[in-house]
Formats: C-alpha cells, structure tokens, sequence
C-alpha cells in the first residue's frame, strides 16, 4: 500500500515551513552591509546581472538613506526588481562575480539590499513611473509572466497602449505558479503584477490562449505589434516504463498546485520520495515535499554534483533541508502495480563525453516519483514564426522572423531565469518602440 | 613583560592609562569600577561651586561612518551636576581605597582669586593626588566666563595657574583647548605659570549634524540645538599634532603633557607617547565600550613593548620627535611608486579611478570584465600614495623607493625654489 496522505504536519509548522527562506535587512542592517561595498568602478557584479543595474549606484544610495532613489535605480533597469531580489540565483549572477568573493571575505548581499530597497518603495504604495503621452499604438503582449510583464511596463511607459493575452487565470507566470513558494510566500507575485501595471495603459485579459482561443495572425492584423513571452508550457519526457503509474507526477504540475493551495495540509504526499533531474525545479520539488512532511526524499540525477544546473549553493540548500542526492544513476523503469512502489535506476560512469552503464542496478522503493528532467516550448501550430532548437529564433533584441513580432523569456534560447525573462522583455520592448515611432 | 608603571608629574599610577574629567569618572560608583578594571588613574569630573549647574536632555550627538558608530561624539554637557561637597567625600574615599592609583581633580570656578583658593583648600583636604584646571570647555561654561573662555586668553591662563601653583602643593595639570589658532601660546602660559603639565586636547566647537525634518543641530533640546564639543577617535589627528606641536617647543621643555583625544586602543596611546605624551586619557572610547577596553590597552602595550625591546613607557617617550620635520627639511629626491600584488588584487577598479579622476593617470586597465588587470605607469605616477589609501585590500599596493641615486636635498637647497641658496 503506498503511503500517500495529506496532513503531515500540522498547520503551525506548514506556515513555518513555507514562511520566507530568508530574512530581511531592517535598516540599520542594510546600512551596514551597504557600507561594505567597495564601489567599484566599473564594476563586475553590474555585467553580471543580466538586467544591468548599476548595483553600487543603488547600494551607495541605501547607504546615504536614498532608499527610495535606491529602488527607482534597480526598477529603472528591472521592475520586476522585488521578485528577482527574492529569486535570483545570485550566487552565479551578481554577487558571483562581487570582488569580495575571496578568501576569508564574502560577496556584498546584493540580493537582499536590493529587497530592502524595492520593499521600501513598495511600502509606500505608489507606482514612481510615469506614462509619456498617447502613442496612438498599441501591442498585444501573449503571456503575463517576467518577460511578458517587463516588456509591456515598457510599453506603456513609453505611452504605448498594452493588452495582454494570459492562458491561465492569473498572471505572474512562473512567479505565481512555479517558483518555490518559500521564495515568494504572502501572495508576492499578484502584489507585483498590481505594482507593475498602476503605471496604467496594461489590460490584462485572463484564460485566452494563443492557439487555442486566439490567434497570431489575428493580433498582427489588430495590433501594431506582438511580443510573445510564452515561457515554456511542456516538459521533458522521462521516456522510461512506468512513467504512467499513479504517484508519477510532473514537478512543476504539483508545485503549480501546491502554489495554488489556500491549505498546504490538504496537499497528498508521499512518505518516501524519489525526485529524477538535476535543476532548480528538481530542488524546489525535493525540498518543498520534504517541507510538507514527507519522511525521506532522494534527488538522482545521472551526472556528477560538478554538471549538476542546480547551483551549489541550491545543492547545499536541499542537503540542510535533508534531502538526500545520489549521483550517476540513469532511471530505467517505474516499478508499480497500480502506484509506484520503486524507482529503478541503472549505475553510470563518464567515458569520454558519453555515460556507460556500469551494471551495477539500484532499486529506490518510494511513494510518488517526480520527474524534474527539464520543461520544453510548446510549439504553436499556426503562423508561428521560426523555431529552431525547439524555442523560437531570435535575434538579440528579440525580433522573430516575423517583422512586427518579438519574442523573449523562456521560449526563446538562453538562460531560463526570471531575471533573463524580465532583460528580453525590456529589450524588446526597446525594439517594439523604435519600430513604432519610427526611429 | 614590559613595566607599564608611570611617574608623571611625581604622580605615580600602575599604568599609563587615565581617564579623562567627564561622565566616566563622574561619581565614586564609576571610578570605583573603572579602578577594578584596571584603569590606572582618572581625573575627576570637573567640580565647580555649589549650587551645581543642571544639565539639558539630550546631551550627546554622534557620527557614524559607513556603519561604525561613533566616528565622532559631541556633548553639550557642562561640568558635575552634583554637590561640591558629596563629589569631596566620594574622591577622599576612593583615593583611601585606591592608594596605588592617580586620582586627580578636575576644576573650574570663576577667574578670581578668592574661590579657587576655597576649592583647592578643599581638594587638597580629599588627599586627591593633583588637580587639573579645565580651561577647555567650550560650551555652557565659556559662555560664563570659564573653561576655554579662559583658555583662549594666555594672560588668564597664567594667571590661574600661578595661582593655584602659590596657593597649593599638588601638581597642577592645565587643560588646554584646541579652540585656538596656535596651541602654543596657552601652553607657554601655563608653562610660565608654572604648571607642572599640560593636557590635552579638551573638546572641539563643534556642531555634529542638522536634523533635517526639525531643521535643528542635533543633538536637540526641545526642537533647539547648541555647539558641543567633539571628540572621540575622529579628533585624534587633530590631538596627536597638538601634542606633537607642545612636545617639540623649547620654551614649553620641563613641562608634563598627558595626552587626550580620541585614543581607544594601546596603538592609539604608543603613538601620543611617541610624539611626546607622557601618559594618557580616555573618555569616549569608554563610553562607547566600557571600561573593559583597558585590559587590551595593557597586554597590547606590554605585547609591542616586548617586541620592541622597550622595557618601561620611557624608552619610547618622545621617539618619534626627532623624525618630525618642518615640510622643507623633507627630502625632494626621495621618489615612490606604487606597486599592485597582482596575486592581491581584487580588481575593483577603485585605485584606477582615484588615480584616472583625481590624481596623475598613472593606473592602466587591461583586459575585460573579471580578467582585468591593473598595473602602474612609473613615469606618470608621481607617488602620491593615493591608490595604496583606496586600495580595500591590505598591502596590495604598496609604495616602493626608487633607487635615483640621487642625494638627499631639501626645499630650502633645491633649484627650483626661487628662493633657494642654489637659485641665487
Ligand atoms: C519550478 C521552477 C522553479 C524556478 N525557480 C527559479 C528561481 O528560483 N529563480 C529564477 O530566476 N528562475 C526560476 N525559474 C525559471 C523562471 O521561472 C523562468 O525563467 C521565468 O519565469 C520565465 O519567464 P517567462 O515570462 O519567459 O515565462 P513564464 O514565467 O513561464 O510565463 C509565461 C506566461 O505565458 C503564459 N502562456 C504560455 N503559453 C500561452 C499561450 N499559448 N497563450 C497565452 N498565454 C500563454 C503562461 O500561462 C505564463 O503566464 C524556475 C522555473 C521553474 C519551472
Ligand atoms: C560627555 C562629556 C563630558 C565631558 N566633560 C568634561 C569635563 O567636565 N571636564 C573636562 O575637562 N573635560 C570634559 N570632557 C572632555 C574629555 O575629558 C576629553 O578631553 C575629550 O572628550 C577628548 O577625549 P576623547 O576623545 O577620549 O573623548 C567631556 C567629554 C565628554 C564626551
Ligand atoms: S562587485 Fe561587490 S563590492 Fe564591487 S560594486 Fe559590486 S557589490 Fe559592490
Ligand atoms: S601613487 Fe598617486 S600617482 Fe601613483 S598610481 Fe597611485 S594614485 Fe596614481
Ligand atoms: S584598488 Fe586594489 S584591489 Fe582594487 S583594483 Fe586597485 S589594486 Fe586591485
């Protein structure tokens, strides 16, 4: 019988579990980190965040008590600013490359100095951006996710009139569906996209799907410009048998879910889970079942911790949470009658590029099996413009191969980061403003 | 182990660590504690005449840089607040607890003869080792007349001490103020009179910041702000070259100084004693952290001493004077360049600009991003010292001698100068 049940734990320790990972600056503490920032000229951790804030231009400005020119500084480059203080992974982006990254040293806290400022700002409860006068243009923007969001303030600031078309029923993207709901507990993502859109100028009209309710051809007949920030609707494929037993979920399904959950108890879940992939979302899965009470997770994923697209920093994260991680097993069947009852993987070395199996076989008896293999573009059928590598092609300022068309975020190449969603749909807005006023 | 003990003025204490006439050593309470914690001597709150005066709330501003609290202290306090007669009792009491430490009395009465005659009758009474004359206030009680309203006219100052030198036996310490344009006039007049030393420096004008929504200096009373006097380890600069100023002059020879302004720690305290302090006090470093900091103040001293081979405070009293020049007996030829420890660097980019902005454009970046690297141009870098201050890494850039051959020459025989011996 598989042990799946709601209620773990109870109510006080789910809130616990699920209150913000990480612990904001009051003021005096902001300060103090402010003052530790060299700042540098020119400096490193600015061309390492891929929005490009001058970051010692907002810290020095915390420092002097210019809060609110602190947050205007970071929400000029990034205005989904608040939610990447909260989930970027700063230890690869900004504060990797601080240069007080040395021995006995640590980097500058980037990231949280950049929450205090934007939280200061958000406090106050007013939208700093204004609207240039009417353009008489407008744009369809598909998805309210980073990309979607980031592209369509631009717009509007630039006095372009914005619509934007969203699948689901809510807006923020994987900022309301997908990221860990530690990272961005209190209902962070609606308060942002509300943030976001004061500016005015942005409709958003909710559960209208390009592709299935509505269509590329038809926004480029009525609009004057598309920007498409689709993200990435589909997922890998496991390709192994048993991928259909019941216990066998997607990640990013049950985390949607769990993000959507008014009462995180009434969640099932496994006493013994088996967790397949090695990225951010294998992490978030691993821990965030570990936090709603399930009694042993494993992560495998087929490759060393070195390969591993989950940081070092995610790694240790799931390790203090007591996830356990088992390295260079390839999964080869679900084993089951009905539920999953074990995960069985084969052992593998690195020969050269490729993994060989080693024979050696493992047997991982569990509950539920999340696979976390990676999330794919869902191709559209109709007048789609040219994909290539399964995303759609874009060039650097997110022109597609349709000339009144712009793409950005997930669904196109590059990182898959909110932070690199939110740098697209500003620079293709850039793109879309030029080609409108024609400049 | 270094002997620590000091003999200052025929004043004999375990070390040479006083504190300073303020809050600290305000009441038996406080001495009694700072005595337990090692401290070598204090100098009483200033006493007055009764009735005593009444202080204001809130009394103290401050300075913080990048986060460390107090840079800079500034108060607005005047001198004890508490009977003249209960403050008495209390020193004659722990100086007969205390007889291996130095109690000393801070005074400050009005400019005439007749009460400073009452007061040191009284303090001499308390058995109270010697007493110091606070001519440095300068606020609330200069306004009256006293404190640096008196240490700013040497005529004043001479007079009183020759006063209070005729009228008692103890060791008279004059407290001078820096709020003069040259600090030797005042110490020649307390030398004149006859003062057996001199301490300094009292607190400085000062006004420590505005409150900007009030629109008021702080710290404010009641929506109003007054000047205060400013010390802590951001006058210390200030204090080491008036010490240095004192210890140097001819006419002041003979004549004690005990160093005071901001000094914290046992390096602190080496450096005034190397410029000429024959011991020192402390106010706000204790009031920042506690009388506890004496305990570093002593194993520190006593650790350097050993590693310099100083067996007692004297051998190193003084020592940096003769290495103190006027600007023009400095050495022209002497030529620096700055060196970058590549293996150091952490490339900020902060020596670069420093130097490209506001110096001599003698710092190259090659490379990109965080490949670049930073390097000297030696025949634009005129040494200045600048990037080596910048630099947050300690000793990445260091100032190396160039070997020019040339001999030492001063402004005075340097060609260039007009006025030079050589010119003519
Ligand atoms: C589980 C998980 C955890 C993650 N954690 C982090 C993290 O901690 N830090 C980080 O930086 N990144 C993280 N990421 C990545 C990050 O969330 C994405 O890179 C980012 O959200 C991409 O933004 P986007 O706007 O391109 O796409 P999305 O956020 O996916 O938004 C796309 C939007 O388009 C809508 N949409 C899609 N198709 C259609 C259609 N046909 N018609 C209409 N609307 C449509 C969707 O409903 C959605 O609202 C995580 C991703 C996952 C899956
Ligand atoms: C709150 C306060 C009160 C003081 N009161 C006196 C005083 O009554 N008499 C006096 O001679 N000096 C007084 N001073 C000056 C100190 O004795 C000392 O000279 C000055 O603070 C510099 O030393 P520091 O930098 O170690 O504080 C006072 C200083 C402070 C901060
Ligand atoms: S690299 Fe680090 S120290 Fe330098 S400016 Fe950026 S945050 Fe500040
Ligand atoms: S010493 Fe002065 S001139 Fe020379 S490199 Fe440094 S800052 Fe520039
Ligand atoms: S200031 Fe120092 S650490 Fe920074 S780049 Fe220059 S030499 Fe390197």
């Amino acid at each position: 019988m598989a042990d799946i049940q709601a209620e773990r734990l109870g109510a006080t320790q789910l809130a616990e579990n699920f209150a913000d990972v990480h612990r904001p600056f009051d003021h005096g503490g902001a300060v103090v980190e402010a003052n530790r920032c060299y700042f540098c000229y020119d400096a490193p951790c600015i061309n390492a965040c891929p929005t490009g804030i001058d970051i010692p231009g907002f810290i020095r400005a915390i420092a002097t008590g210019n809060v609110n020119g602190a947050a205007m500084t970071i929400l000029k480059e990034n205005i989904l600013g608040g939610s990447c203080a909260r989930v970027c992974p700063t230890e690869i982006l900004c504060q990797g490359d601080c240069v007080r990254n040395g021995p006995g040293d640590r980097a500058v806290e980037i990231g949280l100095l950049q929450r205090h400022a934007t939280d200061y700002l958000s406090a106050i409860g007013q939208h700093p951006f204004e609207r240039a006068p009417d353009s008489g243009k407008s744009v369809a923007v598909v998805g309210a996710g980073p990309a979607g969001l980031a592209c369509a303030h631009a717009l509007a600031r630039n006095g372009h009139d914005v619509t934007i078309f969203e699948g689901q029923p809510k807006p923020g993207g994987l900022n309301e569906y997908g990221i860990a709901a530690y990272k961005l507990p209190n209902d962070y993502a609606q308060g942002e996209v509300a943030f976001i859109t004061a500016i005015g100028g942005i409709e958003i009209r909710y559960d209208l799907a390009l592709g299935r309710d509505i269509s590329l051809a038809q926004l480029r007949l009525d609009y004057d410009a598309v920007f498409l920030g689709l993200g990435q609707g589909g997922v890998r494929n496991l390709g192994v048998p048993g991928a259909d037993l019941a216990g066998v979920d997607n990640a990013v399904d049950y985390i949607s879910k769990l993000r959507q959950a008014k009462d995180l108890g009434a969640l099932s879940v496994g006493a013994t889970i088996v967790v397949i992939g090695g990225g951010n979302t294998a992490i978030d899965i691993a821990v965030q079942t570990k936090r709603l009470g399930a009694e042993d997770v494993t992560l495998v994923y087929r490759r060393g911790p070195e390969q591993m697209s989950a940081t070092d920093h995610e790694q240790d994260f799931a390790q203090t949470n007591g996830v356990r991680i088992k390295h260079w097993l390839r999964p080869v069947r679900l084993e089951g009658d009905g539920n999953v009852t074990a995960a069985v993987f084969a052992g593998v070395r690195l020969e050269g590029d490729g993994l060989v199996d080693t024979g050696v076989e493992q047997n991982i008896p569990c509950d539920m099996v999340f696979k976390a293999v990676g999330q794919a573009f869902v191709p559209l059928t109709d007048d789609s413009p040219a994909v290539s590598g399964g995303r759609i092609d874009a060039d650097d300022m997110g022109q597609t191969s349709l000339s009144d068309v712009w793409a950005g975020g997930d669904c196109v190449a590059g990182e898959d980061l909110t932070v690199q969603a939110v740098q697209d749909g500003k620079v293709a807005a850039g793109a879309i403003h030029k080609f409108l006023v024609g400049s | 182990m270094a002997d620590l003990r000091s003999n200052f003025a025929g004043i004999t204490s375990p070390n040479p660590f006083w504190l300073a006439s303020a809050p600290p050593t305000d009441k038996a309470y406080n001495v009694e504690r700072a005595f337990k914690a090692g401290w070598g001597g204090v100098v009483w709150k200033t006493l007055g005449e009764d009735p005593p005066i009444v202080n204001t709330t809130s009394r103290y501003g401050a300075v913080s840089l990048n986060g460390q609290r107090i840079a800079g202290f500034n108060n607005i306090e005047l001198i004890t607040d508490r009977p003249l007669d209960v403050n008495l009792q209390e020193i004659k009491q722990i100086k007969r607890d205390w007889p291996d430490r130095a109690v000393l009395v801070s005074l400050m009465v009005p400019c005439e003869e007749a009460p400073w005659r009452k007061i040191l009758a009284a303090v001499e009474d308390t058995g109270a080792d010697g007493m110091e004359l606070n001519f440095g206030c300068p606020h609330g009680m200069s306004e009256r007349g006293m404190g640096s309203a008196v240490g700013q006219v040497p005529e004043y100052v001479e007079m009183v001490t020759r006063w209070c030198k005729s009228m008692t036996q103890m060791p008279v310490f004059v407290k001078l103020t820096p709020n003069v344009t040259n600090i030797l006039a005042p110490a020649r007049a307390a030398r004149l009179g006859g003062a057996d030393a001199v301490s300094l420096i009292n607190t400085i004008n000062s006004i420590v910041s505005v409150d900007l929504d009030i629109m008021a200096p702080t710290p404010t009373v009641d929506g109003k702000g007054s000047h205060g006097g400013y010390c802590g380890p951001a006058v210390k600069p200030i204090a080491l070259h008036l010490v240095a100023e004192i210890a140097r002059d001819p006419e002041c020879a003979g004549m004690g100084i005990s160093g005071i302004g901001g000094i914290e720690t046992w390096r602190d305290a080496a450096e005034f004693i190397s410029l000429g302090a024959d011991n020192v006090q402390v106010c706000t470093g204790v009031m920042h952290y506690g009388f506890k900091i004496v305990d570093d103040m002593i194993d520190g001293l006593n650790n350097w001493m050993d590693s310099k081979e100083h067996g007692e405070v004297v051998d190193f009293h003084r020592a940096a004077i003769p290495n103190l020049v006027a600007w023009q007996d400095l050495n022209i030829n002497h030529e620096l360049v700055a060196r970058i420890d590549q293996d150091k660097c952490i490339k900020c980019g902060l020596c670069y600009v420093a130097c490209e902005d506001t110096a001599h454009q003698a710092i190259s970046i090659t490379g990109k991003g965080t490949d670049r690297r930073f390097g000297t141009i030696d025949a634009e870098c005129v040494g200045c010292n600048l990037c080596a201050h910048v630099c947050p890494v300690e000793d990445c850039i260091t100032m190396e001698a160039v070997d020019n051959g040339k001999p030492y020459l001063n402004w005075a025989q340097d060609p260039r100068n007009p006025n030079s011996a050589a010119a003519e």
